[in-house]
C-alpha cells in the first residue's frame, strides 16, 4: 500500500462546550475513494472543514501530507497543499456562463486585465472532455443547467487548481437517479486519475457504488474503518447507529443472516 | 473494488464530432433568416428578450408622436433630444453599475446637484478656471461615492439606506454651498457651456461611423478566427456581416439625421462614449467579470477569492462620479446651477431608464447599452409630450406606465429563466 496522501491522527475540535470531534483518525490514499459516514451531527462536515482549513483543529492532533506533518490554519493552506473542497451549497454565479464560472477568480488574461475568452473556453472544453462530461453549450448561464450539471461544474472548477485530494460534502443529496449516476461516474474518473476523493453521503447505495473504503464517525469519534467490498450493509449501519440492536440488524436477524457490531475498529 | 451498479450515463455517449464540439441536445442555429427567427423565438420563450422590446417600443413611440405632430421626427427635434438625454444618461450609466451589483443608488440626483453647485461656485464665485471646476466637481463625486461604498461594504448598512441618507445629506451640502444665491449663472462661452453647445461637422460623424464599424469587424473577425483555430464553435462570415449590418443601421441613420441639423453633438458623443467604454469594461475585463459575479452571488464571488468589498466600493465610486458628470452637463445646458438642480425628476428618470433599457433590478443581469436605449425611450416621451404641449402630470403618468411595463417584463423574464432552469439532463 502506498503512503497516504493525507493522514490525520488524534484530531479534536471543540466549539465552546461542544466537542464536535475527539481523537479522530483518518487517511486517504492516492487513487482511492473514501466515504465518510455518520448520522446527523456526527461531525462529518466538521472534519471536512478542519481539513479544508475553514475551522482549524484544536492543538494536539497531527495532520500529515505525503507523510510530512503540516499545519492547516486557513483555507489558503489547504489550497496550497492541493486540497479542493466542494461544499453542498455549490457557490456558483447563476448569471455567469459555464466558462465564466469555471474560471471565476482565476481568469486567463491577455492584456493587463482583458479576458482571454477563447483560451478559457478552449481550456474548459479540454477539462470537461478529460472528465468525459458533455454539456450542450458552454455559453449558457449556469442557472439553466440541471442540478447534476451544476454539481459537475462545481467539481470541474475545483480541478483547475490541480488538487490531489478532492472532498465532496453530500454531492448527490439533491439529485435524481440519472444525475446521481453522472456525478458518481465523475468521482470514479477522479479516482482513476490518481486523486484521493473524500465523499460524504447519507446514501448507502452511492457509497457502495463508488467508495473503496468507508470511515464511520459517531458522536465525533471514529467508529470504524471498513473496506467496502468485504463489509455488509448491516455492519456499516450498526457502526453508524452504534448498536447491534437497530432496526436494520433486527430485521436481518429475523431473516437469518447475522450481523456483528463494528469490524476493524481502531 | 467498487461495484458499478448505477445507471450508465447516457450523456457520455456523445462524441466530439468533426473537430467542433457538438452535443446532440444542442440546438443549432441554421445560418439563414428562418434559422435566426427560430433562435429568436427560442430566446423569447426562454426569457432572454434582449433589447428587442425596447427597440420595438422606441419605434412605436416614434410612430405615434410623429403621427400626432410631424415635427417630432425632424432632425432638429431629434438632435435636441440627444443633447437633452446626455445628462441623465450619464447618471443612468452609473446607476446600471450599481444595479448589476444587485443594489440601488438613490443619491445620484443629489450628487449631480452637488456637483453642479461645486462647478458654479468655483467657476463663478471664486473665478477658478472652468476646467479645474469641472475636475473638482467630478472629484467630489468620486469621494462621495467612495464614502457610500465604504459604509455599505465595510459596515454592512444596506445600500438603500446609505444612499437614502446621501439623497438628503448631499442635497443639504448643495444648498449650503449655494448659500443665499438661489441660482448662479455660468459663462455661456466657456468650456462648461461648450460641452452641450459643440456640434461636429458632418465628416466627423461619418468618420466615426466608419471607424466604429471597422473596429467592430476587425475585432469580431479576429475573435472568430481564433475560435475556429481553437476548434470552438464560431460564427460564419455571413453571420458576422449580418450583425455588422444591424449595427450599421442605427449608426448610419443616426449620423445622417444629426448631420441634417448641426452635426453630431459633443454632449451625445460624451454620453455614448461612456456607455461604450463601460460596456467594454463590463464584458471584456476581469473587473467587469467580478462586478457580474458579485451581482450574481456575492458568496460565490467571495469564495472564488474576489475582493467583494473592493468591487462594491469601486462601483459606488463610479456611480457617483458619473452622476457628478451628469451634474456638470446639467449646468452646461442651463448656463446655470440652481438650488433645485438635480433635485427634480433626475433620480427617478435615471433609475427608470436603466430598467426600461433592460438592466434587471434583481442584480447580475443587464448591460451598459440599457442607459442609451432607456434614455432614448424616456427622452422621446418627454420631447414628444412637450411638442404636444402636454402637462408634466401626463408625462409622469406615462413614464410611470412605461417603467411598470419594463419592470413587469424583467420579472416575467426572470421567472421564465427560473422555470426553464433545471430542465436539462
Ligand atoms: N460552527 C459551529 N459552532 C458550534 N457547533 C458546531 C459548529 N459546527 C458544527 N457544530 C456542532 O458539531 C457537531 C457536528 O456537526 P457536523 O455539521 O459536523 O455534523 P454532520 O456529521 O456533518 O451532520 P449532517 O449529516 O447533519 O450534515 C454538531 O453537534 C454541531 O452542532
Ligand atoms: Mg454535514
Amino acid at each position: 500500500m502506498s503512503t497516504p496522501v493525507l493522514e490525520l491522527s488524534g484530531i479534536s475540535k471543540t466549539f465552546g462546550a461542544v466537542k464536535a470531534l475527539s481523537e479522530v483518525d483518518f487517511h486517504v490514499d492516492p487513487g482511492e475513494v473514501v466515504a465518510l459516514l455518520g448520522d446527523n451531527g456526527a461531525g462529518k462536515s466538521t472534519l471536512v472543514k478542519v481539513i479544508a482549513g475553514a475551522h482549524p483543529a484544536d492543538s494536539g492532533g497531527v495532520i500529515s501530507w505525503d507523510g510530512d506533518p503540516v499545519t492547516i490554519g486557513a483555507p489558503s493552506d489547504a489550497q496550497r497543499l492541493g486540497i479542493a473542497t466542494i461544499y453542498q451549497d455549490l457557490a456558483l454565479c447563476d448569471n455567469l456562463d459555464i466558462v465564466g464560472n469555471l474560471f471565476l477568480g482565476n481568469e486567463r488574461l491577455h492584456f493587463p486585465g482583458t479576458l482571454d475568452e477563447v483560451e478559457m473556453e478552449r481550456r474548459a472544453v479540454e477539462l470537461l472532455d478529460s472528465l468525459s462530461v458533455s454539456i450542450p453549450s458552454l455559453r449558457v448561464p449556469v442557472a439553466s443547467l440541471s442540478g447534476g450539471q451544476r454539481q459537475i461544474i462545481a467539481i470541474a472548477r475545483s480541478l483547475l487548481g490541480q488538487p490531489r485530494v478532492v472532498m465532496l460534502d453530500e454531492p448527490t443529496a439533491a439529485l435524481g437517479v440519472a444525475q446521481t449516476a453522472q456525478v458518481l461516474d465523475l468521482i470514479e474518473r477522479l479516482r482513476d486519475q490518481g486523486l484521493g476523493v473524500v465523499l460524504i453521503s447519507h446514501n448507502m447505495a452511492d457509497v457502495r457504488a463508488v467508495a473503496d473504503r468507508a470511515v464511520v464517525l459517531r458522536l465525533g469519534r471514529t467508529a470504524g474503518d471498513f473496506p467496502i467490498a468485504e463489509t455488509s450493509y448491516e455492519e456499516i449501519v450498526a457502526a453508524i447507529t452504534g448498536a447491534a440492536d437497530n432496526p436494520v440488524t433486527r430485521r436481518s436477524t429475523r431473516t437469518g443472516s447475522s450481523a456483528t457490531a463494528t469490524k476493524d475498529k481502531e | 473494488m467498487s461495484q458499478q451498479t448505477h445507471v450508465p450515463n447516457s450523456v457520455d455517449g456523445a462524441q466530439p464530432q468533426d473537430g467542433a464540439r457538438r452535443d446532440p441536445r444542442l440546438l443549432t442555429t441554421v445560418a439563414s433568416p428562418s434559422g435566426w427567427l427560430q433562435a429568436l423565438r427560442r430566446n423569447i420563450r426562454g426569457g432572454e428578450l434582449g433589447p428587442l422590446p425596447v427597440i420595438v417600443g422606441l419605434l412605436l413611440i416614434g410612430l405615434v408622436f410623429q403621427s400626432m405632430n410631424d415635427r417630432f421626427l425632424s432632425p432638429q427635434n431629434l438632435s435636441n433630444l440627444t443633447v437633452q438625454i446626455a445628462a441623465v444618461g450619464l447618471m443612468t450609466t452609473g446607476v446600471i453599475m450599481v444595479l448589476l451589483l444587485g443594489e440601488i443608488d438613490l443619491s445620484v440626483g443629489s450628487v449631480s446637484g452637488l456637483a453642479a453647485g461645486v462647478v458654479a461656485v468655483l467657476a463663478v464665485r471664486y473665478g477658478t478656471s472652468e476646467w479645474v471646476a469641472i475636475g473638482a466637481a467630478v472629484g467630489v463625486g468620486l469621494l462621495v461615492g467612495l464614502i457610500h461604498g465604504f459604509i455599505f461594504a465595510k459596515m454592512g448598512v444596506p445600500a438603500f439606506v446609505v444612499t437614502l441618507a446621501g439623497l438628503l445629506g448631499w442635497q443639504g451640502v448643495h444648498l449650503n454651498l449655494m448659500g443665499s444665491d438661489g441660482s448662479i449663472n455660468t459663462s455661456s462661452t466657456g468650456p462648461i457651456a461648450m460641452l452641450t453647445q459643440t456640434y461636429f461637422v458632418p465628416v466627423v460623424g461619418w468618420a466615426l461611423v466608419l471607424l466604429t464599424l471597422a473596429l467592430y469587424l476587425v475585432s469580431v473577425l479576429t475573435v472568430e478566427r481564433k475560435r475556429s483555430g481553437a476548434g470552438l464553435p464560431h460564427k460564419s462570415l455571413v453571420e458576422v456581416l449580418f450583425r455588422a449590418g444591424l449595427l450599421a443601421l442605427p449608426l448610419v441613420g443616426g449620423v445622417w439625421i444629426l448631420n441634417q441639423y448641426k452635426g453630431v453633438p459633443l454632449a451625445f458623443l460624451i454620453f455614448v462614449g461612456f456607455v461604450v467604454m463601460l460596456d467594454l469594461v463590463l464584458r471584456k475585463t476581469r473587473y467587469g467579470r467580478m462586478v457580474y459575479a458579485v451581482g450574481g452571488s456575492s458568496e460565490a464571488a467571495r469564495r472564488a477569492g474576489i475582493n467583494v468589498d473592493l468591487i462594491r466600493i469601486s462601483v459606488f465610486g463610479i456611480a457617483s462620479t458619473l452622476a457628478a458628470l451628469g451634474g456638470v452637463m446639467l449646468v452646461s445646458r442651463n448656463f446655470a446651477a440652481s438650488v433645485s438642480t438635480g433635485g427634480g425628476a433626475e433620480l427617478m428618470m435615471a433609475i427608470a431608464a436603466a430598467v426600461i433599457g433592460g438592466t434587471s433590478l434583481f442584480g447580475g443581469r443587464g448591460n451598459a447599452y440599457s442607459a442609451l436605449l432607456g434614455g432614448l425611450v424616456l427622452g422621446a416621451i418627454t420631447s414628444g409630450l412637450l411638442l404636444l404641449q402636454m402637462d408634466t402630470s401626463v408625462r409622469f403618468m406615462i413614464t410611470a406606465a412605461v417603467l411598470l411595463i419594463a419592470v413587469i417584463l424583467d420579472a416575467i423574464s426572470r421567472r421564465g429563466r427560473k422555470t426553464h432552469a433545471r430542465g436539462g439532463a
